[in-house]
């Protein structure tokens, strides 16, 4: 099974049921996407699957195959560089653990919609979960992005 | 209170300077500082100890600081809390400076707040543990880097100036920390060093300090446990009884040993380890493996019935006292009007997003690394080496950074530890092992926040004064049968279960509160702010109760019996001038307040709420003073006073564990439920400028949110919210 994982193509000889988040993390040494619940709930293995955000703990690699997988390690272009300044300018992460997921859940957000409201945030993003809560700096952090790439 | 009921922190921080004495060793090339908390013990570099090339400090030759914490980072900050304050001292090139975990030596590592004797990160007491510690350390090195150039270039010590990381001299002579580490190595220690002023501080306070590791953690770069990769290390998921107090009567691997990826399946004293080379591939073979549990002893019963006897028990009044003042039956006796109310709080889970794990290897040379969120060092390194049958000083732990933790990462009975060691001893140490658990695991291998019952009861007399308060309690202790039981409790009441109540601020002249500490299998722990975390919702709620009822406002009835505590008038008061609570609120909002001590910080907070068609509540915006001591890093204050009113927020709208017939049944975040970015309210925090000395900030911003948002709820739809979560079915 073959996928373009983060530009590089990439052959993979497992399980076809197995999860994109356990290929990543134990297969290719790819730890940046975390695991935070297994099913879907929390968000912290997101990944961009043909730019769109998708949680790696419920993709099984035989539904992806020959798509793009972009990881955090992997995430690049201007929306990439100014959500993670912004993230580090505004002290966003705390234990940062869930961080990961919330940095590429919001690249896909501002490479969708560059202008976005509360509830385009709160609808992009309520599936992530952080235990820290920092959503409140993650609110200001995907606003001041915004700014950042309007000008 | 004390922390944990330990030596008052005040004396500690008047008696620490004088008890100092100061170690620095070289290693290779490199100036390492360290103290000992003791003065009867000799200097670090003259002990024989577990590790004795781990001081506090270290400079190399090639310029970089490593700073050895003895407090370990949840993401709480304290890493960078503890590098700014050597960084104040020691003025070091702040891009070289990087923090790492300690350990294996308590006279260095101590927990201040906590009389020195355990090295432990709990009690919001970092700050506190290391405000002279670190800061002495920092100007040590500097002393000994100038001392160093000064006899290299033949100038007074006193025409030297050493900032940013480079020691210079008028006459145009420069040279770097690094450079001289080896020379101040061997160089005399400085018997006392004055540390900077208030004034003179460029560090402590200051807003545009970054954060030295959010870089990394906003790229994924960020190692934690989870993502260990040593050579050959395999990974294991647990099989925990599925009751608390079951124990293992047998297992059949069979099936499981045959699956893919498989290495191996052992019992531990914990459950069974499923080993193999990846966690989908042991996660499914776990699946595989039948167990037949011993269940006698265990626990059986269901939420329902177990708030039902917590109940009973609170109607018969506590069986231990906790506070006793004046004489409160005579002044129920004669009251004007009383007040009642009951209160049950569920068992809580800390569901830190990284679930919980912890990694060993034994090497070559007999020594056993041990990798995980040790939050307890020196107890973690006694077990690993009881379970490993091999001394404390060959286990080597290295102190990971963690996924958040909120208490769950101090477990008195180190049960992450002795899971990792048992299995890879019972595999004849012939791999390194991790064991991860699942969100599943980690939602139902208890250590919860206890499930706690209150029953409160009030006397006004005629003109509305409130003349006597009692409360009674009921719930686990957290300290009972645990190495913690002799300095926590203390007449059959666990300091932990009472705190914020039993030491309540306010100007009552009649209290008495009594305890009954229940016991079950269902196996309890601190959770973010520990017995705040139902105490304060009972009193500021019921505080809040009794003002309604004699028709005062709930501030100034508050500041009212608040005259001699005047740092919780002090933040009660900024709070509310800052959230205009003396104005009208828009239309459709409702206000409420609430005002908590707890670790000896003091944090007040208005909610301000709108209620939808089915009756939920919307926080929209919190404003949050907080009285914290000097605020060393005033942008981590403001993110743990968010992050705790997150925190606290989901907890008391939405999370609870419940049991059924014994069994856990949430097991993941769709049954467990937490706040998310849709819920978070709009957060300003303010800071009391004080000179006081730093207290914690990791807790004390959870307890009044729950009690402040149930006040505007009250405020909103005249309903008192008495049993949480207030998802609660019952409670609709
Ligand atoms: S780990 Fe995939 S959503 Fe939680
Ligand atoms: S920063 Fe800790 S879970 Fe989000």
């Amino acid at each position: 099974m073959r996928i373009t994982l983060n530009g590089q193509a990439t052959d993979l000889d497992v399980d076809p049921a197995k999860p994109l988040l356990w290929i990543l993390r134990d297969d290719l040494g790819l730890v940046g996407t975390k695991y935070g619940c297994g099913q879907a709930l929390c968000g912290a293995c997101t990944v961009l699957v043909d730019g769109q955000p998708v949680r790696a703990c419920q993709t099984a690699i035989a539904d992806i195959v020959g798509r793009s997988v972009v990881t955090i390690e992997g995430v690049s272009g201007k929306v990439a560089e100014v959500v993670q300044m912004t993230w580090t300018k505004l002290d966003v992460p705390q234990c940062g653990y869930c961080q990961s997921g919330q940095v590429v859940a919001t690249i896909a957000l501002l490479n969708a919609n560059r202008k976005p409201t509360e509830n385009d945030i709160n609808d992009a993003l309520s599936g992530n979960i952080c235990r820290c809560n920092t959503y409140h700096r993650i609110r200001a952090a995907v606003h001041e992005a915004a700014k950042l790439l309007e000008a | 209170m004390n922390y944990f009921g330990l030596a008052p922190l005040a004396r500690h921080l008047q008696t620490t300077r004088r008890s100092f004495l100061i170690g620095a060793t070289a290693i290779g090339s490199s100036l390492v500082v360290g103290f000992s908390a003791e003065a009867d013990v000799a200097p670090a570099a003259a002990k024989p100890v577990a590790n004795p090339f781990v001081g506090y400090v270290q400079i190399a030759p090639d310029d970089t600081v490593t700073i050895f914490s003895s407090q370990m980072d949840m993401g709480q900050g304290i890493y960078h809390g503890i590098a700014t304050l050597v960084q104040e001292e020691l003025d070091a090139d702040w891009v070289k400076v990087s923090v790492i975990g300690g350990f294996g030596n308590t006279a260095l590592y101590g927990n201040v707040p906590f009389g020195g004797k355990i090295q432990m990160t709990g009690g919001s007491s970092g700050t506190a543990s290391s405000w002279e510690r670190y800061r002495r350390a920092g100007a040590t090195a500097r002393a000994m880097l100038i001392a160093a150039a000064a006899e290299r270039w033949n100038v007074p010590i006193g025409e030297i100036k050493a900032q940013n990381g480079t020691v210079s001299h008028a006459s145009g002579k420069s040279t770097t920390y690094g450079a001289l580490a080896a020379s101040a190595a061997s160089g005399p220690v400085p018997a006392d060093v004055v540390l900077k002023e208030p004034s003179e501080w460029k560090y402590i306070g200051n807003e545009a300090l970054p954060r030295y590791d959010s870089a990394p953690k906003s790229s994924g770069r960020q190692q934690y446990t989870i993502d260990l990769r040593e050579p050959d290390m395999l990974t294991a998921v647990m099989i925990h009884p599925p009751l608390f107090g079951a124990t293992l009567k047998s297992f059949d691997a069979s099936k499981a040993r045959a699956m893919k990826g498989i290495v191996d399946v052992v019992s531990t004293p914990r459950g069974v380890a499923v080993v193999g080379t990846g966690m989908w591939e042991v996660m499914q073979a776990r699946e595989a493996v039948t167990v037949e549990w011993e269940d006698d002893k265990a626990e059986k019963r269901s939420s329902r019935e177990i708030a039902a006897e917590y109940r009973a028990a609170a109607d018969k009044g506590g069986e231990a006292v906790a506070a006793n003042v004046g004489d409160v039956d005579a002044a129920f006796a004669k009251a004007a009007k009383v007040i009642e109310a009951s209160y049950e709080f569920p068992y809580l889970a800390h569901a830190p997003l990284e679930p919980i794990n912890a990694a060993v290897r034994m090497n070559a040379d007999g020594t056993l690394e041990v990798w995980g969120g040790h939050q307890m060092p020196d107890a973690y390194q006694a077990v690993a080496a009881k379970v490993a049958g091999i001394a404390p000083d060959k286990v080597i732990l290295r102190v990971m950074k963690t996924g958040g933790g909120f208490g769950r990462r101090a477990s008195v009975d180190s049960d992450i530890i002795v899971e990792a060691v048992a299995t890879a001893k019972a595999m004849g140490w012939t791999a390194p092992v991790k064991v991860q658990w699942t969100r599943e695991d980690d939602m139902r291998a208890g250590r919860y926040r206890p499930a706690f019952a209150h029953k409160m009861k009030a006397a006004l007399d005629d003109s509305g004064n409130l003349v006597a308060l009692r409360d009674t309690l009921v719930g686990q202790s957290i300290a009972k049968d645990s190495f913690m039981e002799k300095s926590l409790v203390k007449n059959g009441v666990d300091v932990l279960s009472v705190e914020g109540m039993a030491n309540q601020p306010y100007a009552i002249p009649n209290l008495r509160v009594d305890l009954t500490t229940t016991t079950s299998p269902v196996s309890v722990l601190w959770w973010r702010s520990v017995g705040s975390t139902h105490t304060a919702y009972a009193l500021e709620t019921f505080i809040d109760e009794i003002a309604y009822a004699v028709g005062k406002d709930p501030v100034e009835f508050r500041l009212a019996m608040l005259k001699d505590k005047p740092r919780h008038a002090a933040v009660l008061r900024l709070a509310a001038g800052k959230a205009g609570w003396s104005t009208p609120t828009p239309a459709g909002r409702f206000r409420g307040v609430a005002v908590a001590e707890s670790f000896h910080s003091y944090v007040a907070q208005v909610a301000e709420i709108s209620v939808d068609g089915s009756g939920r509540p919307k926080v929209h915006r919190v404003v949050c003073a907080v009285d914290c001591g000097v605020a060393v890093n005033p942008d981590q204050v403001r993110a743990q006073m968010e992050g705790g009113i997150g925190f606290g927020l989901g907890a008391i709208l939405k999370s609870q564990i419940t049991l059924d017939k014994g069994r856990i049944v949430e097991g993941n975040f769709d049954g467990y439920d937490v706040l998310r970015i849709d819920e978070m309210p709009s957060v300003e925090v303010h800071i009391v400028k004080t000179s006081a000395p730093p207290t914690g900030v990791g807790e004390p911003g959870v307890p009044p949110i729950g009690p402040a948002v149930a006040n505007a709820m009250f405020k909103a739809t005249g309903r008192r919210i008495r049993i949480l979560p207030f998802a609660n079915s019952e409670n609709s």
